[in-house]
């Protein structure tokens, strides 16, 4: 079973090299600590930033420089900054790779549900519905399960959606898992030392297996 | 050219009256016109609808007027990082539409353009869809959203001239040059004002035509809200 360090790690080895990377808060951020050698990446900051770098020393602090997740941080040597149009304008004309993001459920058919429990709790969507609509490769980090020991992979959300048809794979701690064209949850990978038993008892939704199913490399 | 310059926060807010619909720069408490929103508090106008990415911190920005009740409806993307402002849109005090973060720039770009609308795939298949028209284009689904009509824009820049012309700072930048071309009147707080001349024409992010009132800022916080560092 992975940690999120060990999530993150996984997700890593997805970035493909001179690729543009929207990251989303929570286990996400952590993939840009386990990138590995020789693939350049860029990191877009839907706030408004390109080439965002690691977080600063404390004598540079910059309030005026944060990402999305409203922490400060610091901008690479070749950096950009624009405004909120402009960043929106590049996710949906589809110039970011890959977006990375966290999610409270997903359904069979790639439907995800991340801003709001009625009644509950509302953050807001942010900036997640527009990059849900318009990236080109859209992975879910996320434990499997919720605290409750519920299933997250679901074979329709419960919860109001965020978008529609959009996630390709999902990376939780137990294993790795596409959605299939078709609908449901195809398993690609399990965890280090988890069992295929153990994956088809947290996941609700329709899981596929299908031949050997390997453990992770990480 | 043209007489933009007022003295303070206090002559920039002074006719914005109760029931305003304000836009108000920034992305949580970056780039926000503290000045003003100070103002506006000491001021006492009310029932104001905001429209703003986010609505601060429980004790700063837009999550002062919201202590004090002054906000009637929020139009906002993300407002995760306010309690009270939590408590009063599940108790049903505030009103609240949350839209996508690309909706809320697209919908100020409009303005700003003089468009009536935008479609945008961001929310199809979503709550944010109901009651909205969509329409389809090359196979794919998109929501007709409207241009928002604010009275007043508030936005904050790095620095500016008395022409009204204005340059932003890094992140800081975000919601504000568009605000500022969609406002009916649009006040700019600045840090650092200069004479028209100073400021090099080929960097200014937004020229003076969309600003109608501007001044320096005082006493700048510009508060952290996650204060990250490394080693």
């Amino acid at each position: 079973m992975l940690d999120k360090e060990g999530i993150a790690k996984r997700i890593a080895k997805e970035v493909k090299n001179n690729t543009y990377v929207n990251l989303g808060i929570g286990i996400p951020t952590l993939v840009a600590n386990y990138l590995h050698e020789g693939i350049n990446v860029c990191f877009q900051s839907e706030n408004g930033l390109l080439g965002v770098g690691p977080f600063p020393k404390e004598y540079a602090v910059d309030p005026d420089t944060i990402n999305a997740g409203k922490q400060t941080i610091t901008a690479l040597p070749g950096a950009s900054s624009f405004d909120s149009a402009m960043s929106f304008g590049m996710i949906h004309s589809k110039k970011i790779d890959l977006t990375i993001l966290g999610a409270m459920e997903v359904s069979e058919n790639g439907d995800i549900a991340n801003w709001k429990i009625p009644g509950k709790m509302v953050k807001g969507m942010g900036g997640a519905m527009d990059l849900v609509a318009s990236a080109k490769h859209i992975i879910v980090a996320m434990q499997h399960v919720n605290k409750a020991g519920e299933s997250k992979l679901l074979a329709k959300c419960d919860l109001p959606l965020t978008g529609k048809n959009c996630v390709k794979r999902i990376v939780t701690e137990l294993a790795v898992i596409d959605i299939a064209p078709e609908g449901g949850f195809v398993l690609i990978e399990r965890a280090p030392g988890v069992s295929i038993e153990q994956i088809k008892n947290a996941t609700a939704g329709k899981l596929l297996i299908s031949g050997d199913i390997p453990e992770m490399a990480l | 050219m043209i007489h933009k310059l007022v003295t303070d926060a206090a002559a920039a807010v002074a006719d914005i009256t109760d029931g305003s619909t304000l836009m108000l720069g920034g992305f949580g408490l970056c780039g926000i016109p503290e000045n003003c929103i100070q103002a506006i508090l000491e001021k006492g106008t009310t029932n104001l609808t905001c429209i703003s990415n986010n609505a601060g911190v429980d004790d700063f920005g837009i999550g002062l007027l919201l202590q004090q009740k002054r906000v009637k409806k929020m139009i906002s993307s993300y407002v995760g990082e306010n309690e009270e402002f939590e408590r009063q849109l599940l108790s049903g005090e505030l009103e609240v539409e949350l839209i996508p973060q690309g909706t809320l720039a697209f919908r100020c770009m409009a303005a700003g353009y003089g468009m009536p609308a935008i479609f945008t795939p961001a929310g199809v298949g979503t709550e944010v869809a109901v009651g909205k028209e969509s329409r389809i284009f090359d196979g794919k689904e998109y929501l007709l959203e409207t241009a928002f009509n604010a009275d007043f824009a508030i936005v904050k820049a790095w620095k500016g001239d008395t022409d009204g012309n204005l340059i932003f700072k890094s992140t800081a930048r975000n919601f504000n040059p568009l605000m500022a071309m969609a406002g009916k009147i649009t006040i700019a707080e600045v840090e650092e004002l200069v004479e028209p001349g100073i400021l090099d024409p080929d960097q200014i992010h937004t020229p003076g035509i969309y600003v109608h009132r501007i001044f320096e800022g005082k006493n700048y916080e510009k508060r952290i809200e996650k204060r990250t560092t490394s080693k």
